[in-house]
């Protein structure tokens, strides 16, 4: 591997992704724990600028590092969620999780390394996915457009706005 | 004639009525209404019999009408029960004898259950077992009268076990439902049998009717030796024994006894233990073509019971009880009288008229000595007779009532039994000498027995009483003077141009001989029964009991016919048969279903666990199994 | 640098999503993994799409739509959490079994 400019930032991402999802699970406070989480969310939406998908990335920012983890912040002051998170949690049942957890990441480990992908495009000249593709492809009826599921998103988010004022509102 | 079925549904609609409604009434008036309705039953039983036997005859006999019937059941192409109302002259004789004795016996427990707890629920058992009764005798097939038969046997129960605080009253409802129910399974195969071969349920196609091809055809047929006929016809006499408590079924009479008195005279002296009589009799053609050896092991069982019972009546101190073994003596001698007939002409077949007489005569006179009986107890508040004695002077009316009856069953002229017993002794002789001579001397001990009870309730030394025994109210004499009324005057019914095996005419002509021979026996063995017991002290009887006390004793307790029972029951039956059944029902049958069960329960509380209802529980089974499932495929690959 | 070190990310994230989910007690922390779970497979969608499919757009769609949906998934189970804190004074996944008896 080269060492590109490309592969450095690559490398810096996935060791900032990988550490701050596992401290994700393992911190002892709530809010430390969303505040790692939007740090994945950031390296993920970094991911997706490397592989050029400029508009996901931007999109993965605003919905996710900007509705879902202000959510949960608010869910959190909403709730007394102050408490120690390990507690109750003991070693003799952690253990076989992890366990099971760790070969089910060897298994998947095995896998990726054994299989041969075949890549198709270089990766090294990667380029940025232009926007008004995006636009067409995501109102269009053709072959490979996406009016459909666009609009069916938008009806269930739509529910979702029904549902969740019925669900929290106060009796 | 389409009235009678009032007299079906009367007592049921007073049944239900008072088994409803009757503790919101005042016990009087529930015993009224019961009252009225039954002399309202007994009234149109009455005029159904005078304009039956009033109808014009076809052929010379009377025409068998059903004014009501309905399809109940339908079993096949063939077989289908009914609920009907058959007349024909014996059931419309039963009809005048249920409804009137029934009736003496409401009126009568006006007095004599004045003020017993449970006075509506009395009322509504005896217009329960009136209407079962009545509807036993007019059933038109052999089922509706099987089911009336129960419903006869369930009221039974019911009143014996009135009083059903008392231990001894329920063991003795309980016998005698077990034991007629034993019986009843007889009665239920042989009814199978029948109507199999005859393809019918119904009385009328049975008897010359449809179905004498197919009995015809089946009357080749045998089963071990015997012919299916006869089977059948003899085991519809083993439920006829067991309600007419035949020899060996009669141990649950004497028990039922523990009922109320009025209840003894009217189920258990007048009518239900007839219902055997009156099936053998219902059954008689049938009996005389095809099972004519049946008849004659009903001859004999009907002759051993009949001397058996009197010898036991004997040396019986409960008054009721003698009446009891009375009652069973004296239906052995309708039985016999029904198995010496020997065809259906006038002559072979003078038995069958002669017990339909007996049965006649005897209801009158055995519920009027039972209800006298009842009266005696009322007075002096116990059964014992040696607590009576000397009561003629207190109790007049029914010391003369009680006469009369006990004059009439000991076969003195003019009273009605002299004339229905001469008929089944004339029978007896001409179905052969031997019989005859046997059925005589039981006649006689029958006159020695009811004169010893006679004389020592109402002669013999005075007991000692609390307070003086005096006469019963109307309501309990009344009856005993209609019913001694018509045990005066019954023997002059000419009941030849009535009923008769062939239904033909037949004049009633005393044989000189037989009537001479009979009243002089009954004559000599009451002399012998004054002789014995008429003075304050009785030396005689007392020598005689001290010299053969091993027979004393054991007539007194009963042959120890109970005992046999009781050892059969208990020690062979519940030891050897029960024990075992209940020990391999207990640990094999129940061990295999609790084995299964706790097996389900260990399961159960194993797998539990898979639905705890905890998502991350599930999730890590989830998980277990993909990554399980993905290590398998890639060892496989 | 291929499509395999990217998997690597994501398998990470993945193993990470699934211990925490079912390790954990409180509920919110619950969601908090599943969010890890499902960014996972974004990514892998976003990059199976980008090597192995260039000249399409399945994948990249597909992240949008799904990110989408996690959202409104997020609303309502963040709803329906706050509702059931009202009602048992309590986030812990175990003590929420009144439904159950």
């Amino acid at each position: 591997m080269d060492i590109t400019l490309q592969n450095v930032v690559f490398i810096i991402v996935a060791i900032f992704i990988s550490v701050f999802s596992v401290l994700t699970v393992t911190t002892k406070k709530i809010m430390r724990s969303v505040t790692y989480l939007l740090f994945v969310l950031l390296g993920t939406a970094a991911i997706y600028f490397l592989l050029g998908y400029t508009f996901l990335g931007a999109v993965q920012i605003m919905v996710y590092a900007g509705g879902v983890v202000v959510l949960l912040v608010f869910s959190i002051f909403l709730t007394k969620a102050d408490e120690n998170l390990n507690i109750g949690i003991k070693i003799k049942k952690v253990l076989p999780i992890l366990l099971t957890v760790l070969i089910g990441g060897g298994l998947i480990f095995f896998i990726i390394f054994t299989h041969n992908f075949l890549p198709m495009a270089s990766t090294d000249a990667i380029e940025e996915l232009n926007m008004k593709t995006i636009g067409f492809a995501l109102v269009g009826g053709g072959k490979n457009q996406y009016i459909l599921p666009f609009e069916a998103i938008g009806v269930l988010l739509l529910a979702c706005i029904i549902g969740g004022l019925l669900i929290a509102r106060k009796r | 004639m389409e009235y009678t079925i009032l007299i079906l549904l009367l007592p049921a609609i007073m049944f239900i009525f008072l088994g409803l409604a009757g503790h919101k009434l005042k016990p009087k008036i529930a015993g009224i209404f019961g009252t009225i309705s039954l002399g309202i039953v007994t009234l149109l039983s009455l005029i159904t019999a005078w304009e039956y036997f009033t109808s014009p005859r076809v052929n010379g006999v009377f025409e068998k009408i059903i004014p009501f019937n309905i399809e109940w059941l339908r079993l096949g192409e063939f077989l289908h029960i009914d609920i009907g109302i058959l007349l024909d002259p014996i059931s419309v004789m039963m009809l005048v004898v249920i409804s009137l004795v029934s009736f003496m016996v409401h009126l009568y427990s006006m007095g004599y259950m004045h003020g017993e707890k449970g006075f509506q629920r009395y009322y509504a058992f005896l217009s329960l077992f009136t209407f079962s009764m009545l509807g036993l005798v007019v059933a038109t097939n052999i089922f509706q009268t099987y089911i009336f038969w129960e419903l006869v046997g369930v009221s039974s129960y019911l009143l014996i076990g009135f009083y059903y605080t008392k231990p001894s009253a329920i063991a003795a409802s309980k016998k005698a439902f077990i034991v007629t129910r034993f019986a009843d399974l007889g009665f239920l195969i042989g009814i199978l049998v029948l109507s199999f071969y005859g393809q019918t349920f119904g009385f009328i196609d049975l008897m010359g009717g449809n179905s004498d091809l197919a009995l015809q055809g089946a009357a080749q047929k045998s089963f071990l030796g015997i012919g299916v006929l006869s089977w059948a016809l003899g085991l519809m006499f083993i439920g006829a024994a067991g309600k007419s408590a035949m020899f060996p079924l009669h141990i649950w009479l004497p028990d039922a006894m523990e009922g109320p008195t009025p209840v003894s005279a009217l189920i258990h002296a007048a009518t239900m233990v007839v219902a055997g009589v009156y099936l053998v009799a219902r059954m008689f053609p049938l009996y005389i073509v095809y099972a004519p050896g049946v008849l004659e092991i009903i001859a004999c069982v009907g002759a051993f019971t009949a001397l058996f019972a009197a010898i036991i009546a004997c040396v019986q101190t409960d008054i009721k009880r003698v009446l009891a073994f009375s009652t069973i003596s004296q239906i052995g001698f309708m039985m016999v009288a029904l198995g010496v007939s020997t065809s259906m002409d006038a002559h072979g077949g003078l038995g069958y008229m002669a017990s339909m007489f007996h049965l006649f005569t005897h209801a009158m006179f055995k519920a009027l000595l039972f209800l006298g009986a009842g009266s005696i107890i009322h007075a002096v508040h116990s059964n014992e007779m040696k607590d009576m004695g000397g009561l003629r002077k207190h109790m007049p009316i029914t010391h003369i009532t009680f006469l009369i009856a006990c004059l009439a069953i000991a076969g003195i002229p003019p009273f009605s039994g002299f004339f229905s017993k001469d008929e089944i002794l004339a029978a007896a002789f001409k179905f052969s000498p031997m019989m005859g001579w046997v059925m005589t001397v039981i006649a006689g001990i029958t006159a020695f027995y009811m004169f010893r009870l006679y004389y020592n309730i109402f002669w013999a030394k005075e007991a000692k009483h609390e307070h003086k025994p005096h006469e019963s109210g109307f309501s309990m004499t009344i009856p005993l003077m209609v019913l001694a009324l018509i045990t005066c005057v019954a023997g002059f019914i000419p009941f030849g141009h009535f009923i008769t095996a062939n239904g033909l005419v037949y004049d009633i002509h005393l044989e000189t001989s037989v009537a001479l021979l009979s009243v002089g026996v009954a004559i000599i063995s009451i002399l012998i029964a004054t002789i014995f017991y008429r003075k304050e002290t009785q030396p005689i009887p007392e020598m005689l009991a001290s010299k053969f006390r091993f027979i004393h004793k054991s007539a007194y307790k009963r042959f120890y016919i109970d005992e046999v029972y009781q050892f059969i029951t208990h020690k062979v039956i519940f030891a050897c048969i029960s024990t075992p059944i209940a020990w391999f029902d207990r640990h094999i049958v129940d061990g295999f279903m609790n084995l299964m069960a706790t097996a389900t329960q260990k399961l159960s509380y194993l797998i539990r666990n898979f639905q705890s209802g905890r998502v991350q529980q599930y999730a890590y089974v989830f998980l277990l199994g993909i990554v399980v499932i993905v290590g398998l495929i890639l060892l496989i690959l | 640098m291929g499509v395999e070190l990217y998997l690597v990310i994501s398998t990470i994230m993945l193993c990470a999503g699934i211990y925490g989910f079912l390790i954990r007690k409180n509920t919110l922390a619950m969601l908090i993994s599943v969010e890890l779970i499902l960014n996972a497979a974004d990514i892998n969608f976003a990059v199976f799409n980008k090597f192995l499919f260039p000249n399409q757009l399945e994948g990249h769609f597909f992240t949008l739509f799904a990110i989408g949906i996690v959202a409104a998934e997020t609303a309502i189970a963040i709803a329906i959490i706050i509702n059931i804190y009202r009602n048992v004074q309590s986030l812990d996944v175990d003590k929420i079994d009144k439904m159950k008896h």
